[in-house]
């Protein structure tokens, strides 16, 4: 279970947003979330606080397949992203670095910025804390759950050779 | 039920009879790429989970294009961990400053990638392959790691958008003006998670360097991928380059398309993408006259021979306006040479353009050409987002090879055909 305050940004953010190439030769992911976001949003980084939940529209995290968006994102603080829709590489990216997302789009068009929401990612129920709102997320495909329970890609790909898959 | 071009590759490559979009597979890899800014992060993710081996070192392909030559000392770390990751592997596809090229032009030059290919690299791009007739697509780090690591990765199938192409190209209209036409009408997330895949007589008409403009774009409307089916031209580019055993994979004449589009070739003018996205397209005609203080030629989009030709066709005895910064970069060694061999780099550098190594650069604002608060670029690039080329008030203008000269020569978006006789 997430809870924290929204980040609520538009359609089509591009990864070159999320973080820009003139930073992608930065060494680690710490680096990375100093810049989070800062071409369309200056304050995120300084308003970020641990646990807190990004919200976009459709096509969230389009453009480069830079896994240094999800990495850059997982690193600022943020404990989830909700979207109306996902760009694929994107999609991909978060789920084999295990970390959580959810599409709504009732939630990505109801959810303002500073509402406090709490998401449980394993039953999809998405709650608006500040309106009393409450959404369900489109499910995960068992395949894909296995993969983010078992922490990721490599680590299910390492048990997947092992036997010792959950 | 009949399979799209897409599927029946996918099916192949899982080892089953039939898939259907929405089925989610594991397949074999025939090649995995990744670059100087993804490499490394796959190399840590691969060390991290403990693996010991690559798949094979002949279906691997590590091209250091991103930042090269180095512009920092950051980006020399980056590259010495690609690197070395290269050499303890013995990575046999591994291209560095001084035979590197752009990744998405070089693999098919070198003949790595080829007809019935099934691909995955950690670049967006990667979809270029698409041009083929293979599978190709775009992944993250992670996904470049489980595939040198293990040769399989999981992947849902797709469904597709059929593009039907009709008629022939008027002058000065390429491969360019119809993808950034195709992306204007179905917007940058028209093809999120499918397949586009191109058929009819209006094929014929392309050649392969503009079957690579348009596969290449495919990500820019969110496309998986983008595939063009296997014809003459495909064969003869590939004969002496490509040796492994080339594979033919056609779409069931009862295939399912979730949506059809016609494209007139006829019917197209040049045509550009205003900031800040790839779908805010607008013919050349109704933006001409827009200044610009830059332009950029080259590109994993358009760095090819052909678009050297055609912009050095433009250039030639012409100069670059006053006030505006040229910057021509060929995307490969090969493609470099040959503007040598043919004069075209003669002509570039008496139009006053620099004529660069081959690099991406300013195309993802990395280097050589990023832009300043309040500066605009016409690119032959393929990404126009808020930064891209530099300051967050810089703007990119997304344009042919033909339109990126014609509007170097005259300091504005221009059409070719706007140009004084020489």
């Amino acid at each position: 279970m997430y809870q924290g305050k929204a980040f609520q940004y538009g359609d089509n953010v591009d990864t070159d947003v999320i973080i820009p190439a003139r930073y992608l030769n930065a060494p680690s992911a710490e680096e990375l979330a100093k810049h989070c976001m800062e071409d369309i949003d200056i304050n995120f980084v300084k308003e970020v606080t641990p646990g807190d939940i990004m919200v976009g529209g459709e096509n969230f995290g389009c453009g480069s397949s830079r896994e240094h968006a999800p990495i850059a994102i997982r690193a600022s603080g943020i404990s989830c992203v909700i979207a109306a829709s996902f760009a694929r590489i994107f999609y991909r990216n978060a789920i084999n670095i295990g970390f959580p997302i959810l599409e709504c789009p009732e939630a990505a068009k109801r959810i303002k910025k500073g509402d406090t929401v709490t998401v449980d990612a394993e039953s999809g129920v998405i709650t608006n804390v500040t309106t009393g709102e409450v959404f369900h997320a489109t499910p995960f495909p068992a395949f894909i759950n296995r993969i983010i329970e078992n922490g990721g890609l490599l680590p299910y790909l390492v048990k997947k050779q092992e036997g010792t898959l959950k | 039920m009949g399979m799209t071009m897409t599927q029946k590759i996918l099916a192949a490559h899982a080892g089953l009879a039939e898939v259907k979009a929405g089925d989610l597979i594991e397949a074999k890899l025939d090649i995995v790429l990744g670059n100087d800014v993804t490499t490394p992060v796959a190399v840590d993710v691969f060390d991290k989970a403990g693996f010991k081996k690559v798949f094979d070192k002949d279906k691997i392909a590590i091209v250091l294009d991103h930042y090269t030559p180095c512009k920092d000392i950051k980006s020399a770390e980056l590259c010495a961990t690609a690197r070395n990751f290269a050499k303890r592997f013995d990575i046999t596809h591994f291209y560095d400053v001084g035979n590197v090229g752009i990744e998405h032009a070089l693999l098919p030059e070198k003949g790595i990638v080829g007809p019935g290919d099934m691909i995955i690299g950690a670049d967006s791009h990667t979809c270029t392959y698409g041009a083929l007739g293979a599978f190709s697509t775009g992944v993250g780090s992670t996904d470049m790691a489980a595939g040198m690591a293990t040769g399989e990765n999981w992947f849902k199938v797709p469904s597709a958008i059929k593009v039907t192409l009709t008629g022939k190209f008027r002058p000065h209209v390429s491969g360019k003006d119809v993808i950034l036409h195709l992306i204007g009408l179905i917007g940058v997330d028209g093809a999120l998670y499918k397949s586009l895949e191109f058929v009819g007589e209006g094929v014929a008409e392309l050649s392969m360097d503009d079957r690579f403009t348009i596969a290449n774009m495919a990500i820019e409307a969110g496309a998986k991928n983008g595939i063009f089916p296997v014809d003459d031209k495909t064969l003869d580019y590939v004969k002496g380059r490509f040796t492994r055993e080339i594979k033919i994979y056609e779409a069931d004449a009862d295939a399912v398309y979730e949506q059809e589009v016609v494209i007139d070739l006829n019917t197209l003018k040049p045509t550009v993408s205003l900031p800040h996205l790839p779908s805010n397209t607008k013919t050349v005609d109704e933006v001409s006259g827009l200044a610009i203080d830059q332009v950029v030629i080259g590109s994993c989009t358009n760095g090819r021979i052909s678009d050297m030709r055609i912009a050095a066709g433009i250039l030639r005895g012409r100069k670059v306006a006053k006030g505006v910064r040229c910057i021509v970069i060929p995307a490969t060694q090969e493609v470099y040479m040959q503007c040598v061999k043919e004069g075209l780099a003669e002509i570039f550098i008496e139009a006053g353009c620099a004529l660069s190594t081959p690099t991406c650069g300013p195309c993802l604002g990395g280097h050589m050409g990023c832009m300043a608060a309040g500066e605009r670029a016409v690119a032959t690039t393929n990404r126009n987002f808020v930064g891209r080329m530099g300051h967050v008030k810089s703007e990119v203008i997304l344009a042919s090879p033909a339109v990126a000269a014609a509007s170097a020569v005259k300091g504005a978006v221009a059409c070719p055909c706007e140009l004084e006789e020489v």
